[in-house]
């Protein structure tokens, strides 16, 4: 286990320290997007299109004009006056602004109304009267290929029929060999629904246009505001705003999970107002807006797995259908449309695999965000963790044993995966052993058999998963161009407290907290004399922002890396001071000393002052570094979760009894927040498994687009969650960690789905997709029964 | 449209204003009071971001026009305790890490006030569907409901001492 080199004041890495950005948060002093009140602020609220599929015929916007308050009702055909009526998604598509012609989902935004209050925007927007022309709407991907389905997006040049790219990785000639010949072939379609981050603050900006210096100031609900400065600077250069004159402050932010990474429509829009009117605009979605416009998963995947009688895995393979709604705005690194599929073979030593995946438009919103998972490794983990619980179930074998027969062994790290990642560490046998001592695994399998004699329904599932996070090494990973590194500067004041300015974005994570552990382990200033700052693309170095686990495994890594600079400065100051060589100058946490004569030392603190103050000759003054991380690898976090359910055969309800996570993501730097990370990530996982699904009827209209009828889990639904550790450091980062927060939210649904499907094993359900809801079971079980 | 002119006590202060018939209480307060520590999660009463205590019942503010609130007596975050001082639940939520974005944080406070006001000492089952009409994103609620007894601990100890 980790052993803490600080003490608990200077709090380093290991520490339960409190967080230190508590204290506004408990008192409503939190500066989230929607408290912004900038002088002359004006409101703006959008008319979205009540089809899924129309021409707009027109827009009148007279009545809206009239009403006393409303100052300007904006189109698609203004926007495109300046050429601002379409823009880019971070994975080159394009994407309408405000559409000139057409809607392409329900809910699109149509013009944007701005007024004095939002009140009286409300009624401005009401007041636009739209005509609309209705088309068949293409709701089901399947439909999308079809030969005789109407072309979606003529406006892209090329574009003969609605498929949006193919992609494959893998031997499908060896893989499809080593298929036909194997004992045992087990095969699935398995769905990942439409599902939405529903982070309790829902998305908004406030843009703010100074004429005079021509600056453009938005405070934005971004997890990652360069990458959108950059972005905007991009799509609006031609009208002036170039990104010096772009400043994008992200505040506090109420829950990411994903989806405040994109551009949505309602930024450039609320941006332009302010450029052409002058005055701030303050945008920002309410509930519906936000559950309807953006999604993540979606993902079809037939699933082929291979075995030996014995079950020794010899082949997977997956071909998956996306849906990307109207606009492929997944927020991808540029050479991964797919995210990191690819991670779909899973914890387990075998030699063929192919993934492929094709992805269509139909009249759904744009999306694919990267839902608290880091790029579709959810979808990837999903299929084979489903399907090895499958093949246990064929050869009737326990999916414990059956993982531990094909496990990726302790010492085969670093593992060159079928499909091409190097996995850098873990001990996935001891993992599993730990999860299976913690729940008692052994007599629940005895109290299975008792019950299922009685004709109960009980179940037991697991999920051994292998995460990849921490994009990414610059040669492989950019979003638009742009190499995905990230950054930390550090100052260290005269007086030894110190600043420190991250590229990454805290929502939540904690990283005022454990970014200064992270100094404090390395400098040995306490974690309390160390201020972080994140947000401001003013002030704060270059990154890429935070999602995909990558805070830890880039930020986090430049902030060791910056500090290690200094370390290295101060170690000659300390040498100047002490009147030694640098040689013979050695450093323990918190101090330098002369070797051989401990009692010879200076502090840190006296270290930053001399800086200032008496450095060595020729010296550049000063006591600041900073640091440009560029991964040489991803993070590859794992674990083993087990979930016990009881199922009510009459009624189809699903109790979860126990749930115990078992992580492995390196060194932790402060487990108190490591762990609420992993019970906040595990809410997030049971919500698809057993909840929460975006849903269409024919015409493309959603059914659930509001907190009432999508069922985000409250306390009484979220299990009391069971967490525990392994710890196996990875070799490659500076401090040995790894990146967690997505983990559970990956880890959860496989392991819910596998413990329903195994509690219904004997009335012969083999398979249900997720969301596995009381009505599901309850009709597979109707069903089963009638087959019997 | 309609102006009425109401008087509520917020945080023990009186204040008065000239209203429109259709404001909400959360606008009334995040707009005209500039208490921005009540937040807005959802427009259905489903989130709870908005509760706020008004006669000394926990109360969803987005769905509660500020008219009705005329002489009432309300207490939102920035009042359950003394300038730079914690109550109990807020002290608690910082022990257990109750909190991430924050977000949910004002109103699942005030929610456990009044959860607690009624059950000083309550099952873990009961805080769970105590807090069940808010939604937290962020914390997967166990160190919500740790906060809770803390505060419950803390509460019953104080009370003891005073007896």
């Amino acid at each position: 286990m980790f052993k803490c080199k600080t003490s608990p004041e200077v709090g380093g890495m290991g520490h339960s320290v409190k967080r230190k950005e508590d204290a506004r948060f408990l008192h409503g002093k939190g500066n989230y997007v929607d408290d912004v009140k900038l002088p002359g602020q004006l409101s703006m609220v959008m008319v979205r299109s009540p089809y899924a599929y129309a021409k707009i015929i027109s827009i009148d916007k007279e009545k809206a004009l009239a009403i006393d308050g409303v100052l300007a009702v904006i189109t698609g055909e203004d926007l495109a006056q300046y050429n601002l009526h379409w823009m880019p998604t971070l994975l080159s598509d394009t994407q309408m602004v405000l559409p000139t012609d057409t809607v392409m989902h329900q809910s699109q935004e149509v013009c944007a109304v701005i007024a004095t209050d939002r009140y009286i925007a409300v009624d401005g927007a009401e007041a636009v009267d739209v005509q609309y022309e209705p088309m068949q709407a293409i709701v089901d991907p399947y439909k999308a290929l079809d030969d005789d389905a109407p072309l979606l997006r003529p406006d892209k040049e090329g574009q003969e029929d609605n498929q949006i790219y193919h992609w494959e990785r893998g031997d499908r000639a060896k893989t499809d060999d080593a298929i036909a010949k194997a004992d045992i072939v087990v095969k699935e379609r398995i769905y990942l629904p439409r599902i939405h981050v529903a982070s309790i603050e829902t998305c908004g900006c406030v843009a703010s246009y100074d004429k005079d210096t021509g600056k453009m100031l938005i405070y934005m609900t971004s997890q990652a505001p360069h990458a959108i400065r950059t972005i905007l600077a991009l799509v609006a250069g031609h009208v002036g705003l170039s990104e010096e004159k772009i400043r994008i402050i992200a505040q506090d932010i109420g829950g990411g999970f994903g989806g405040k990474v994109p551009v949505y429509p309602g930024y450039v829009i609320a941006i332009a107002a302010s450029f052409l009117i002058g005055k701030p605009v303050k945008w920002i979605e309410d509930r519906s807006e936000n559950l309807v416009n953006g999604f993540a998963r979606d993902y079809h995947m037939d699933c082929e797995l291979a075995a030996t009688k014995d079950g020794k895995i010899q082949a997977f393979k997956v071909s998956t259908l996306a849906d990307h709604g109207y606009t492929d705005s997944s927020a991808n690194p540029s050479k991964y449309p797919t995210g990191m599929f690819s991670i779909c073979t899973g914890s387990y030593d075998y030699e063929h695999a192919f993934a492929e995946l094709d992805a269509v438009y139909t009249n759904k919103a744009p999306g694919g965000v990267a839902y608290r998972c880091s790029f579709r490794v959810t979808e990837a983990v999903h299929a084979i963790e489903r399907m090895v619980d499958k093949l246990a179930a064929k050869i009737d074998k326990d999916p414990a044993l059956l993982r531990f027969e094909n496990f990726i062994k302790k010492e085969q790290f670093p593992y060159a995966s079928p499909l091409g990642w190097s996995y850098d560490s873990g001990d996935y046998k001891a993992t599993l052993e730990k999860a299976m001592d913690m729940i008692g695994y052994d007599d629940y399998k005895k109290e299975q058999a008792e019950k299922r004699a009685q004709g109960k329904l009980m179940g037991i599932g697991i999920c051994t998963f292998t995460e990849v996070v921490g994009a990414g090494p610059s040669k492989d990973f950019d979003i638009l161009g742009i190499a995905m590194f990230d950054s930390a500067e550090i100052r260290v004041h005269p007086t030894g407290k110190a600043l420190a300015r991250f590229g990454t974005k805290t929502q939540g994570q904690g990283h005022e907290t454990t970014y200064a552990q992270i100094l404090a382990e390395e400098l040995g200033i306490p974690y309390t004399d160390i201020q972080i700052e994140d947000g401001d693309t003013d002030t704060a170095p270059y990154g890429l922002g935070t999602y995909g686990s990558r805070s830890t495994p880039t930020g986090a890594a430049a902030a060791a890396m910056a500090a290690r600079k200094l370390r290295d400065k101060g170690k000659k100051i300390a040498a100047h001071l002490l009147e030694v060589s640098e040689e013979d100058i050695d450093w323990e946490v918190g101090k330098y000393f002369v070797k051989g004569a401990p009692e010879k030392s200076k502090t840190i603190q006296e270290v930053a002052f001399a800086a200032y103050t008496n450095f060595p000759a020729g010296m550049e003054p000063g006591f600041e570094a900073t640091h440009y991380y560029d991964p040489p690898n991803m993070t590859f976090p794992n674990g083993a979760y087990i979930c016990v359910v009881e199922v009510e055969e009459e009624t189809g309800a699903i109790d979860v009894k126990r749930f115990v996570a078992i992580d492995d993501c390196g060194n932790i730097i402060n487990p108190m927040i490591v762990e609420g990370q992993v019970h906040g990530g595990l809410t997030q996982g049971i919500a698809p498994a057993m909840y929460e699904g975006i849903e269409y009827d024919d015409e493309g209209n959603v059914l659930n687009g509001t907190l009432m009828d999508y069922l985000v889990p409250t306390a009484v639904e979220s299990p009391h969650w069971e967490t525990g550790h392994t710890i196996t450091p990875s070799p490659h980062h500076p401090l040995g960690a790894k990146g967690v927060a997505e983990s559970p939210t990956v880890g959860a649904p496989p392991a819910i789905a596998n413990a329903i499907i195994d509690a219904l094993a004997p009335l012969g359900i083999e398979h249900l997709d997720i969301p596995i809801t009381p009505a599901k079971v309850w009709e597979a079980i109707q069903e089963a029964k009638a087959n019997a | 449209m309609g102006k009425h002119n109401i008087t509520m006590t917020i945080n023990g202060e009186s204040v008065s204003a000239e209203v429109d018939s259709r404001l909400l209480l959360v606008h009334f307060i995040r707009e005209n009071l500039d208490l921005t520590g009540t937040h807005i999660g959802c427009d259905t009463s489903n989130c709870g971001a908005c509760t706020i205590m008004l006669d000394g019942k926990s109360v969803k503010s987005c769905t509660y026009l500020a008219v009705r609130a005329d002489g009432a007596e309300i207490t939102t975050i920035e009042g359950v305790a003394a300038e730079g001082t914690n109550s109990h639940l807020q002290q608690a939520f910082h022990d257990q890490h109750g909190l991430h974005c924050g977000f949910c944080t004002p109103g699942m406070i005030i929610r456990s006030m009044d959860l607690l006001k009624n059950n000083p000492n309550p099952t873990e089952e009961e805080i769970r569907w105590g807090i069940s009409g808010n939604l937290c994103r962020c914390t997967g609620y166990n160190n919500i409901v740790k906060s809770v007894q803390q505060a419950a601990t803390e509460m019953a100890k104080e009370k003891e001492a005073s007896v």
